[in-house]
């Protein structure tokens, strides 16, 4: 049966950036348990000569010419951003977290 | 910056394994992108290269270069790597804004290529190259990051504090991840075999042609692990990344460095804490990063978005068709019949011309005078422009000409660098810049003759030494035709003139 302790959701809402309170965890990990519970239901329809799948149509291979196409121009990408600065994007900097 | 303490290298031998694990992600030089059609050229304007699945926004669908596939699968079978028959891309999630998406898509537990080696040549001592054998667990398909500059607070305008600008052309850009598996036993050598890795895999990268493979572009970067465990112990000890190493003199620096670092802590008694580390170039020393995720952490999933990569092994046999000689068995095999000497053949590597010998004397020029114009003249010429010597427009086709020039006698050496400054100026073929330029010698024996018999009335004091048998004054004699015929006379025959007027 699985389960999600309320560490792990605060784990992961500090993975996903997410602020949480301490009433909000109390309140939303039950709820996710929940949530896993009836995905995991899943697993019980589909017996052992059911393969895992990640993607619904049987394809593979398609494959893109390393063709150039056209871009958009920095115009138009910057259009939808809350702040530009030199053509760029300017995001809050978030420190010591570099990948 | 702090001041570690460090153990000096013998004590940390004396008491310690060190384990090494070589992380290299390699730029591919596609036209395009990894999932979309912009372009992958370095350099354009900041934001021009970008496209809604680059960026990340909602509803744009990635689709697979497939010649980054095929670049991919050309790596792993030179790394002696097994092909997958079958394999999924893999979204890797973390919050940072260089990844648009806010996950990079990457590869997990099904890279394209695993279980391969490269025998590592380390340098010579006197002896033979000592071969060490590195193992590769896996190479993957990966795709690069956007760019960010970090301003400073007091002139920031988000809510006053420190903010970043981010360039996204270089988001999306094909990465190959090459990993390998830890790399034991090395000890005092270890980080040499860090630093001769990396410098023949880039060796390899440039034979396939799959990236331009410049570490000081970034186009191939190398992350360190190292761990120590106590000498004989046979255990892993907690390691540390340094990222982004970008020479392979500060691979080697900074393996020895960390080797010195780890001990000092674990002398003291205390524990290695698994983090990444930043290399610093000039003082030579890592300073602390950020502590290390755990996988668990970018709760990795298959890529919903694309479908899977299967190669059929007919393409995979014929993509292992066209792999290059191996660049370490090349070299020796080149060197060998074209007779250089180790230090001759070293320089010759050292300024990347091998190739452009190796065509020159494929042209008809002797390996001799190959070397000459390549090593002296036009490294120099390349240098003095700041060019890479191949973007110096100077072919290796050309370069036999001039030389056939040289040896039919047209024109000398000196003559021939001016044939040079012709061809970098798009003058013609050398045959035209000889002609255009009036740059062929002398060859009429009486104008000849008429200098040598001037050049010995004017100077009647060289002349006498000469004719007492003093052979060797008579360099003053011929630099003195040349200057009458302005460079444009077979120095040889004017030597023989010389001593045959006066001997």
């Amino acid at each position: 049966m699985p389960e999600i302790s309320r560490d792990e959701v605060a784990h992961l809402a500090t993975l996903a950036r997410i602020d949480l309170s301490d009433a909000e965890l109390d309140h939303l990990a039950p709820q996710l348990s929940v949530i896993l519970e009836s995905v995991a239901s899943i697993s019980e329809v589909a017996g052992p000569d059911v393969p895992p799948t990640s993607h619904p149509m049987p394809l593979t291979n398609v494959f893109r010419e390393d063709v150039v196409q056209p871009s958009l121009t920095a115009e138009q990408a910057l259009a939808m951003a809350p702040q530009a600065e030199e053509q760029r994007f300017a995001v809050p900097r978030i420190l010591g977290d570099e990948q | 910056m702090t001041s570690e303490t460090l153990v000096p290298f013998e004590d940390v031998l004396a008491a310690y394994d060190p384990a090494l694990g070589l992380e290299v992600h390699v730029e591919l030089n596609t036209a395009t992108k990894m999932f979309c059609g912009c372009p992958a050229v370095f350099g354009g304007e900041p934001n021009t290269q970008v496209c809604p699945t680059c960026l990340g926004l909602p509803g744009a669908m990635p689709v697979v270069n497939g010649k980054a596939v095929e670049s991919a699968i050309r790596i792993g079978l030179a790394l002696n790597c097994d092909i997958a028959e079958w394999c999924r891309f893999a979204r890797k999630n973390y919050f940072y804004p260089d990844m648009p998406k806010n996950f990079q898509t990457s590869q997990y537990d099904e890279p394209i290529a695993f279980n391969g080696y490269m025998d590592v040549t380390l340098p010579d001592e006197g002896g033979d190259g000592e071969t060490f054998r590195v193992e590769i667990e896996r190479a993957h398909m990966e795709e690069d990051t956007g760019k960010s500059t970090h301003v400073g607070g007091s002139t920031g305008r988000i809510h006053g504090a420190d903010y970043s600008l981010v360039d996204y052309n270089r988001a999306g850009i094909p990465l190959i991840e090459i990993v390998t598996r830890p790399i034991l036993g090395a000890g005092e050598k270890a980080p040499a075999v860090a630093r001769a890795y990396v410098s023949q895999l880039r060796d390899l990268i440039v034979a396939l042609g799959v990236s331009e493979a410049r570490m000081d572009q970034g186009n191939l970067r190398a992350d360190v692990n190292l761990s120590l465990s106590p000498k004989g112990s046979g255990t892993l000890g907690t390691r540390t990344e340094t990222k982004n190493v970008n020479s392979f003199r500060s691979v080697e620096r900074a393996v020895r460095f960390e080797m010195q670092r780890h001990a000092a802590i674990l002398d003291a008694g205390q524990a290695i804490f698994q983090e990444t580390r930043h290399w610093h170039e000039d003082t030579g020393i890592t300073t602390a990063g950020r502590p290390k995720s755990d996988a668990d952490d970018y709760r990795y999933f298959p890529e919903p978005d694309l479908v899977p990569v299967a190669p059929s092994r007919e393409w995979v046999e014929e993509l292992r068709g066209t792999l290059p000689e191996n660049p370490v068995l090349r070299r020796a095999r080149l060197q060998e019949s074209w007779g250089y000497t180790d230090l001759e053949m070293r320089d010759v590597v050292a300024a990347g011309v091998m190739g452009e010998i190796e065509q020159t004397v494929a042209a008809g020029a002797s390996p001799q005078a190959a070397r000459k114009w390549w090593l002296s003249e036009l490294s120099r010429r390349a240098n003095d422009a700041g060019v890479e010597i191949t973007d110096l427009g100077v072919t290796p086709a050309q370069v036999a000409a001039v030389q056939a020039l040289v040896d039919a006698g047209t024109v000398n050496d000196k003559l021939a660098r001016q044939v040079f400054d012709g061809l970098l100026a798009g003058e013609g073929t050398p045959e035209e810049i000889v002609e255009k330029r009036g740059l062929a010698v002398v060859s009429d024996e009486g104008a000849l003759s008429a200098a040598v018999d001037k050049a010995i009335a004017e100077n009647p004091d060289v002349a006498d030494k000469i004719r007492d048998g003093k052979v060797a004054a008579a360099g003053a004699l011929i630099g003195a035709v040349m200057k009458e015929m302005r460079g444009q006379a077979d120095a040889g025959r004017v030597r023989e003139l010389v001593l045959e007027k006066l001997t």
